[in-house]
């Protein structure tokens, strides 16, 4: 499997009046052709790792690797102006909630076509079609109509297609999803999963995903990695996640109530000091 | 005797051509010291009905008797003490320049209650914060703490009925189930009704005896756990909500 990403020794820090605080301590892993999740509780470091890949951590926040390298491109290296080449045309991140992502004073149609002509010199009417037909490969109903709406006028689960679709129009090579889905309901969100999955599949695609649902994560990725304070405590294969050996992911697992297994009471997270200080574990093939 | 008994209820937004109505003759009842659940996807009017029977939700027909006292347009302040609220987002919940103790305070010097400090404190051991959190504001504490505060809020005027609008959902798995552990307690040990809203089949099948699952403002089916847990759901929709939360 060829790596696309490949990560060393990533730290984010935030200097703070009480001394500096590391939000993500050290974590190595790599990413091919596959569907890599990244599972956690808040706190735990997940998100800043997505946005450290894509250098969007803001000052006076810092990001130090040994390197972040996109096909053999060291992204720490580049310039900022270089990056924003890199964003959204070759990494490109679909975030928590639509509501706020989309521009709110902007038609869904002008947005899509910004983001696919940005990064090709295409025409507005080379654009328009794109548009379209992006829109309809999200399973879109009526894409005309959309196009010419605005983001309020949207549902939720329609806000995140909309963002899926923008977010692969320029078609890259990794897409970085933090919690798409968590501000879905349950039934649209099988919907964009499935299309994630289908996007992904067909354009063979690397996929970061980002979540605090384990089930979820299990389902749906090819492999797992589980951080806590900072650093990754376990790397397994995702359909192998209910076997997980750690006893952070054994508590998290634990913790969930279940349908079949009707208990008094729920398991509580007994937290060990030991875990956050045990070194990370690395998620390289 | 029931504690909680809806006949009827619609309630609506907006007037003429804009009316939206949102729920639509709904009809269930609670027993007296019962866990009962609302269930279905976002605008499908379950936390409508926790805002109408509060009082929340201003357009509403039909009927809603709470203790065995039918409710009108206008709440008496003996409802308020009989019912009460927690909200969703502990975030946004909580009045960010007012400490605990303020929060605590003023909620049960309104409802009439003198001795505030032995109260106080009481409340907050019995949500299992400890005084130590006493004066602190909601931005020195963590999620699952603040959730906390809010459950003690609402048992301050030492109510029967707990109305739980998704009291978990902003919270990570393993706070959640502290929470939850919490209000199982809680009911328990007091004595408290139950009516919880959750997308989560399974958050609910862990708290509630009984549920009806809603659809479009309607309620599509009432059933109990035991046959939620055996997957005998009669209504399409609530075996497709099933089949989405294994």
């Amino acid at each position: 499997m060829s790596t696309l990403l490949d990560v060393e020794n990533l730290w984010v820090k935030f200097p703070t009046r009480n001394g500096v605080f590391d939000a993500v301590r050290g974590v190595s892993f790599t990413l091919g052709r596959e569907r890599l999740g990244i599972v956690g509780e808040s706190g735990s470091g997940k998100s800043m790792t997505g946005r450290a890949i894509l250098r969007l951590i803001r000052a006076p926040g810092m990001v130090e690797a040994d390197h972040i390298s996109l096909e053999g491109q060291d992204l720490l290296k580049m310039s900022e102006k270089e990056m924003r080449d890199v964003r959204g045309q070759r990494i490109s991140m679909v975030m928590q909630d639509p509501k706020f992502s989309l521009n709110p004073v902007m038609t869904i149609g002008d947005q899509i076509m910004e983001a696919y002509r940005l990064h090709t010199n295409a025409s507005k009417s080379v654009a328009y079609t794109k548009s379209v037909e992006m829109l309809e490969a999200v399973s879109i109903r009526d894409p005309e109509r959309v196009m010419r709406a605005y983001p309020h006028e949207m549902s939720g689960g329609m806000g995140q297609r909309i963002m899926i679709a923008m977010m692969l129009i320029p078609n890259p090579e990794i897409l970085i999803a933090d919690e798409p889905t968590s501000a879905l309901d349950v039934s649209v969100q099988r919907q964009v999963l499935d299309i994630m999955d289908r996007l992904v599949k067909e354009r063979g695609m690397g996929l970061i995903f980002i979540s605090h649902d384990l089930n979820l994560v299990s389902d749906f990725c090819d492999r797992v990695l589980i951080m806590y304070a900072g650093r990754i405590v376990e790397v397994c294969e995702a359909d192998k996640l209910h076997e997980a050996k750690h006893p952070y992911t054994r508590g998290l697992l634990n913790s969930l109530p279940r349908l079949d297994k009707p208990r008094d009471r729920l398991e509580v997270l007994q937290r060990d000091p030991a875990w956050s200080e045990a070194p990370s574990v690395s998620g390289r093939i | 005797m029931n504690m909680l008994e809806i006949k009827d209820l619609n309630v609506w937004f907006g007037h003429s051509h804009n009316r939206v109505n949102a729920v639509k003759g709904a009809t269930f009842s609670v027993a007296e010291g019962e866990s009962f659940g609302l269930v279905g996807e976002s605008g499908s009017g379950k936390s409508t009905i926790l805002r109408a029977i509060t009082g929340l939700a201003g357009q509403w027909s039909g009927e809603i008797s709470v203790n065995g006292m039918q409710l009108g347009k206008k709440r008496e302040k003996s409802f308020y003490k009989t019912v009460q609220m927690v909200f969703q987002d502990p975030y946004a919940s909580l009045h960010p320049r007012h400490s605990v103790d303020q929060v605590l305070g003023e909620t049960l010097s309104l409802h009439g209650f003198r001795d505030l400090d032995a109260r106080v404190v009481k409340l907050l051991d019995d949500v299992g914060l400890g005084q130590k959190f006493r004066f602190r504001y909601p931005h020195q504490l963590s999620g699952g703490q603040r959730q906390r505060v809010a459950i003690a809020r609402a048992l301050a005027p030492e109510p029967k009925l707990l109305l739980l609008d998704e009291p978990t959902s902003a919270l990570d798995v393993s706070v959640q189930a502290e929470i939850l552990n919490l209000l199982v307690d809680l009911r328990k040990d007091r004595g408290l009704t139950y009516v919880m809203v959750s997308h989560d089949l399974s958050v609910v099948g862990h708290m509630c005896d009984r549920l009806a699952v809603m659809k479009s403002g309607e309620i599509v089916e009432i059933l109990n756990v035991a046959e939620l847990r055996q997957l005998k759901a009669q209504h399409p929709y609530s075996q497709e909500l099933l089949q989405a939360s294994l």
